[in-house]
């Protein structure tokens, strides 16, 4: 059976002949006709015409030519999604099939069809086959589910498909684990503004126990963890470090990136931070026997490793010797290695092969070798000499390419003046050589910087030919003789100086040379620690964020190293009993510096007040569920109940901390200028068994304030309520009586997303009942005062995100004007400008959110019109839309 | 992930074209083929354009460039392109996204070698033939983009290049469990009468030696390499003269460290196939697992100290004025009398201009191969502790190029029946506690080769 004549039979008429022969009763034909199909595909011809035709052949026992018409399918449906709807009814079949390998084909093909429609058919068997009996088809399922998210998120979100991934986290097979792990990560990450892969600890334990199969895609996926202390980070080490021995080197890397990223958090004279440190070199070095594909990819890595961390192979520098057929990638890239590497120890034996290296034939490799032992004696300072000398011996070979390099001589006289001016006489001797023009201005600096050197010493006469000469003839050749306009320009500028105002010029001319770079080629700090949680990726490869060659990067978040908190152990204190005590406070409110962070449930250790662009995508916004959890504590009522007003009848439970938020102020001492919403009834008193509840929210000096009145609305006197909180209310409350009560909250505790966001849940326990309610909280309290950005910053920001995130609403029947608009708009509403455009007023305000998240608001008001326009941007819209809620209610009291 | 991964040869004709993703290929392209569809030009564009835009990237920028190819990933207009190379076949992946580098290298290996098994030698003529396979197969072993099962047993239960037979459920539910199950690399049920097992220790021995004889670096990369032929599902515990474990146990009994200790190796490093349990490794440093059937790599080491250096290379190289060299080269064998070593090569390279060579040579065969720039020299076969030595002249054309001959080093190939890095196979023990054999049953083979790597000696 030669399949190769499919490929060489493309006749004209062949579209007519494949028609006939898809139509032809015999299975055998059309399974031939099938394959030529795919092979006039594989050639880049256009064969959609058959579409129809093709699924006729669908419906076949035969599984080979099913694959093959399946393989079809994909290529057209995006073309045709027309025809591909007639697919569906077989599809939908194919995924019932008692033949488990045709219940995954089918399910595979069918998320591969990118077509709109297919996928409302899709839901249903999907959703059967994540339950599947099987695990080959469960596998198959889990990354289908990646696939529909590709085309439709809304609808895996709505449809909970996303839950029973998690299920599949869990399951007993590692193949489906694997799959639902990369599904999940792919889905959150196409998506910053969902919190679905919240990495808390139960999903990483879950992750940590799958991680036994060795997967990559579950090391990348912990590698985005944060644990919260060293003693966690060490326990996922634990677990990470044996993977550092599997056969496959993409496992290795992704390991390496795990255990380069948690070192941060361990601390530096731990034993077991340094015993780490000596794990991680032999894999490293392993890798460099790999086939010369992977040996690139991990000695790019290897090259941000070394920077970052040159401890772990300072020891190894013979494995990056240069071998004789290494492609020249590799070559270049351990060069590179090699001098970072370099030091006082080993620089004999560095130099030694790079001069070796300087005879080789690869020009470009060469150049490098030259340029290197330049770095070297300005890197080692031991060695300058050594290096100088090899230099001299190479520019003696007269190799025109090995001279050029010589600019690195530049540099070395800058560092070492006065030291090595013997090499000049050589470099004279072969300037024909050189011809590049980097080369020459190189030459030339070092010339004239050898020779004014001797300038005091030469006698007046020739200390003055020469000044005049110089300046003159060369101001006049750059202004009259040049056709290149900046040049000439360079040279008008400096005459002019020089006649105007000679110390001027000076300063100009003679300004400090810029410091030399030690190193060769460094990566930006930032950037390096940026690429080092991407070790194994692209981005590692490149050297360069993510961003630069992913299209839609703003989805991509920033991800940074984590940073060592000293505060978990404490100096002296011994490490046992403080982490101990960590661990049995799993609910410990975070200090003040991890606010924003634990408020988004990423520990992103980033500056609070910089509204960096992580924290704004990631502002899954939970800005309330999030505060009253905390206000739980230990409470008694189940954890289903997110927020609740009772602590426990114990108050013994209630832990210090606890006690402090419910430092109370009984009166209601209103603070005045801040907007306050009317009360409004929360609980009426037929739901409650004649208590009835109303309540607003205030926001006073940086709190959040819940204001509450009670009043027994019984009518039989003999009920008392006696309300058992840490507010002190006045017990029993007679009948008829209200009472006021104001509840500070705040916003630490952990993040529930509710719907809709401002909603807030609130328990009430009374020695009749527990009552739960739910009110909606006004945004405007939790408004904060450093809400107020600078001109600049608001520019910027304004710029920054993107349009789609700007949502505009109308305020109608307004009758204020600009300045009392932003005086009413005074509770934290920052208006950073006013300006006055066609007539219209326009009001830039800002303002800021308890998590962090910034708001900008433009306001338009037409003189004589009632109806203003609001337009908002924020880097999390969800927001926008009551925070609207809020302009308006204001404005209009 | 993987968007896309093509297969050209060596015009960069596209010989698979298989694409997971919707993302490469630009989205211009992508709207103008929806556009075309319901155009007055329906044909070229439509459907295959969208990838075409990315295959032509390539075939333009890497395959078709006209420098030397700088680095395995190219970016091109914000696609990345990987590629390896087999014989004049090239093997693209290409992604749009921040992807696992090393990942996608190693699933291009294991799609060579999966391919390699299916049908042998990877060439243009093979891959034609078998092109409806290899859909079946990329089918299989990306979806979506993400690697899944490639482990060639288990592929080609299912795949087959007949055609798949009718199967029964319980031989399908067999399949999948295998493909992916817990142990995916072995199946129930294996019976053998005769339960037998080969242990080959497979070492290459690297060297990179100055002219005065200094070694600049060695190193051993060495792999163990299991036949098993074993009913069931057999535990087996793998041990070997491992420093670290040897002083372990050593500790008890002091006289056997110091018999032991001198054969014990350091070794640097290790990796194992996936059936090794790595955190009983990791813990206690054992080796345990339960063996695939038939043929895989245990494992993979590497050491560098006391290397047993099989052949030492003596070069010595004169210049006889302008048009000649002198060219001298000694080698010794270094390893007991009592074993042979086979396969030896030397090679010598020559400059680029020479004119003609005078070779002689006490042992061997010895032969100028123009083509190659070099001499070579062969040995069949040569005993432990013995020298040989060749000399050769060198006779050169005039040039007036200035550059000077780069001078490579010289190259050595050979085969010796030990293991350079001194690693010995202590014990394999079986337990297979549900079939009535034991440890004892079990016949066991075992086998030390020790291979040159790349071997060489600048002059």
């Amino acid at each position: 059976m030669t399949d190769s004549k499919y490929f060489t039979t493309n006749k004209k008429a062949e579209i007519f002949e494949l028609k006939a022969e898809l139509n032809n009763e015999k299975k055998e034909k059309r399974k031939e006709a099938v394959k030529k199909v795919i092979a006039v595909i594989t050639v880049g011809k256009d064969v959609s015409s058959v579409f129809p035709d093709i699924v006729n052949c669908m419906q076949t026992d035969n599984l080979k030519l099913k694959k093959l018409v399946y393989l079809y399918l994909m290529n057209y449906a995006k073309s045709q999604p027309d025809m591909a709807i007639i697919a569906v009814n077989s599809f939908v079949k194919d995924c019932e099939d008692p033949n488990l390998l045709i219940r995954a084909l089918a399910v595979r093909t069918m998320g591969c069809i990118w077509v709109d429609k297919i996928t409302e058919y899709l839901s249903e068997p999907l959703l059967k086959c994540l339950e599947d009996e099987d695990p080959y088809v469960r596998k198959t399922a889990a990354v289908c589910v990646a696939k529909l998210h590709d085309i439709n998120a809304q609808m895996v979100e709505d449809q909970g498909f996303l839950d029973s991934l998690w299920g599949l986290i869990a399951d007993s097979n590692p193949m489906v684990v694997a799959n639902a792990v990369a599904a999940l990560s792919e889905i959150s990450e196409s998506h910053p503004n969902s919190n679905l892969l919240n990495l808390n600890t139960q999903n990483i334990n879950k992750l940590r126990t799958a991680l036994n199969k060795g997967q990559i895609f579950m090391l990348d996926c912990l590698s985005n963890y944060n644990p919260k202390n060293d003693r966690k980070a060490q326990s996922i080490c634990e677990r990470v470090t044996p993977q550092l021995s599997h056969a496959n080197s993409a496992v290795v890397l992704s390991a390496v990136k795990v255990l380069m990223k948690f070192l941060e958090l361990l601390s530096k004279d731990s034993d077991y931070y340094n015993m780490l440190l000596k794990k991680l070199a032999p894999p490293l070095v392993t890798l460099m026997s790999g086939e010369s594909e992977v040996q690139y990819a991990s000695l790019r890595n290897i090259n941000l490793i070394v920077q970052k961390r040159p401890e772990i192979l300072k020891q190894e520098i013979k494995v990056f010797f240069v071998k004789y057929n290494d492609p020249i990638y590799i070559k270049l890239e351990k060069l590179d290695i090699r001098i970072h590497l370099a030091s006082q120890a080993n620089i004999a034996q560095v130099l030694a092969e790079l001069k070796e290296y300087a005879t080789e034939v690869n020009v470009d490799f060469v150049r490098k070798a030259v340029w290197a032992t330049g770095r070297c004696a300005i890197k080692v300072e031991q060695s300058a000499e050594h290096c100088v000398s090899t230099l001299l011996d190479l520019i003696k070979t007269k190799v025109n390419y090995v001279v050029q390099e010589v600019i690195v001589v530049r540099d070395i006289f800058r560092k070492y003046s006065n030291k090595y001016e013997s090499i000049i006489a050589t470099l004279c001797e072969n300037l024909d050589l050189l011809d590049e023009p980097d080369a020459r201005s190189a030459m030339i600096w070092i010339l004239l910087e050898s020779f004014l050197e001797g300038f005091h010493d030469e006698n007046t006469q020739v200390q003055l030919t020469l000044l005049t000469e110089l300046v003159q003839q060369m101001l006049n050749l750059a202004t009259q003789d040049s056709d290149n306009p900046d040049l000439g320009e360079r040279g008008y500028t400096y005459w002019a100086l020089l006649s105007a105002d000679p110390v001027k010029a000076k300063e100009v001319v003679v300004s400090e040379k810029p410091l030399i770079s030690q190193e060769t080629e460094l990566i930006e700090p930032t950037a390096l620690e940026e690429l080092i949680c991407h070790i194994g990726s692209l981005a590692s490869v490149y050297h360069k964020p993510s961003n630069a060659f992913v299209e839609g990067s703003h989805g991509i978040h920033r991800k940074h190293l984590p940073i060592h908190h000293g505060s978990t152990d404490a100096g002296d204190s011994p490490v046992g009993t403080t982490t101990a005590t960590n661990l049995e406070q799993p609910q410990v409110i975070p200090p003040q510096g991890d606010l924003l962070g634990s408020l988004l449930n990423l520990d992103l250790s980033l500056p609070v007040n910089v509204p960096q662009v992580s924290s704004m995508q990631m502002g899954a916004v939970d800005l309330l569920g999030g505060g009253l959890d905390s206000l739980v504590g230990q409470s008694f009522i189940p954890s289903s109940v997110p927020a609740t007003f009772a602590p426990s009848p114990t108050p013994a439970v209630v832990r210090s901390g606890l006690n402090d938020l419910f430092a109370l102020s009984t009166g209601i001492g209103m603070a005045p200028g801040g907007y306050v919403a009317p009360k409004a009834v929360w609980l009426p008193s037929v739901k409650a068994k004649g208590l009835e509840i109303s309540g607003t929210f205030t926001h006073r000096q940086g709190h959040i304030y819940m204001e509450m009145n009670f009043t027994n609305k019984a009518l039989q006197h003999r009920m008392d309520f006696g309300i058992h909180t840490p507010l002190a209310i006045h017990t029993p409350l007679m009948p008829n009586q209200s009472i006021d009560v104001s509840l500070p909250l705040n916003t630490l505790g952990p993040v529930m997303k509710m719907e809709p966001l401002n909603n807030l849940q609130v328990a009430v326990k009374n020695n009749i009942d527990v009552f739960y309610f739910s009110c909606l909280s006004p945004l405007n309290v939790l408004f904060v005062e450093d809400g107020k950005m600078e001109h600049q910053v608001f520019l910027a920001t304004w710029k920054n995100i993107p349009n789609e995130n700007e949502l505009q609403f109308q305020i109608k029947e307004c009758h204020l004007n600009a300045d009392a608009v932003s005086s009413e708009l005074q509770n934290n509403v920052y208006t950073i400008a006013k300006r006055n455009v066609e007539g219209q007023d326009i009001l830039y305000q800002s303002l800021k959110l308890t998590n962090g998240i910034w708001i900008l608001a433009e306001l338009r008001m037409q003189p004589g019109n009632p109806n203003y326009t609001l337009s908002r941007k924020c880097r999390a819209p969800e927001v926008s839309q009551y925070i609207y809620q809020v302009h308006n209610s204001i404005l209009k009291n | 992930m993987i968007g896309g991964l093509f297969i050209y040869n060596h015009k960069g004709e596209v010989l698979i074209s298989r694409v997971y993703r919707d993302d490469i290929g630009s989205r211009q392209a992508a709207d103008s083929a929806v556009f075309s569809s319901s155009g007055p030009f329906p044909g070229e564009r439509l459907g295959g354009s969208m990838r075409r835009n990315a295959v032509d990237a390539f075939r333009v920028n890497v395959i078709h460039a006209r420098q030397q190819v700088r680095s395995p990933v190219t970016n091109i207009a914000r696609t990345s392109f990987f590629h390896v190379k087999r014989s004049n076949i090239w093997l693209a992946a290409v992604t749009k996204q921040n992807v696992n580098a090393a990942m996608v290298f190693e699933f291009l290996y294991k799609m060579c070698d999966v391919m390699a098994a299916y049908f042998g030698k990877i060439s243009e003529e093979n891959i034609k033939n078998n092109f409806v396979l290899i859909y079946e197969l990329l089918d299989e072993i990306l979806d979506f983009g993400y690697p899944q099962n490639s482990e060639t047993g288990a592929l080609k239960t299912f795949i087959t290049q007949q055609g798949i037979k009718s199967q029964t459920k319980e031989e399908q539910s067999q399949i999948t469990s295998q493909v992916t199950g817990q142990i995916g690399w072995r199946r129930e049920g294996i019976k053998y009468r005769r339960n037998e097992l080969f242990l080959d220790v497979l070492e290459s021995v690297n060297l990179l030696m100055s002219p005065q004889g200094q070694v600049l670096s060695a190193h051993v990369s060495g792999r163990v390499v299991m036949k098993s032929y074993l009913s069931g599902m057999p535990e087996c515990k793998f041990g070997m003269n491992d420093k670290i474990v040897i002083e372990k146990q050593g500790k008890g009994t002091a006289d056997e460290t110091s018999k032991s200790g001198k054969q014990s190796i350091a070794i640097d490093d290790c990796t194992f196939h996936q059936c090794v349990r790595l955190s009983k490794f990791d813990s206690e440093r054992s080796i345990s697992f339960i063996p695939p059937d038939g043929e895989f790599e245990l494992m993979r080491y590497r050491t560098t100290k006391d290397i047993i250096l099989p052949f030492r290379v003596i070069p010595l190289v004169r210049e006889v004025g302008r048009t000649k060299l002198e060219v001298k080269v000694v080698i010794k064998s270094n390893f007991k009398p009592s074993l042979l070593a086979q396969k030896i090569e030397v090679r010598i390279p020559t400059p680029l201009n020479t004119s003609g060579v005078q070779v002689i040579c006490m042992k061997g065969k010895a032969k100028y191969k123009a083509s190659e720039n070099a001499i070579v020299w062969k040995i069949k076969r040569m005993a432990g502790m013995k020298e040989s030595q060749i000399s050769a002249e060198i006779e050169l054309l005039p040039t007036n190029d200035k550059k000077k001959w780069a001078r490579p080093p010289i190259s050595m190939n050979f085969e010796v029946p030990f293991a350079p890095s001194g690693l010995k196979v202590r014990y394999l023990k079986v337990f297979e506690p549900k079939l009535n054999y034991s440890d004892h049953d079990v016949i066991k083979w075992v086998r030390y080769i020790g291979r040159s790597g790349i071997y060489e000696t600048r002059c």
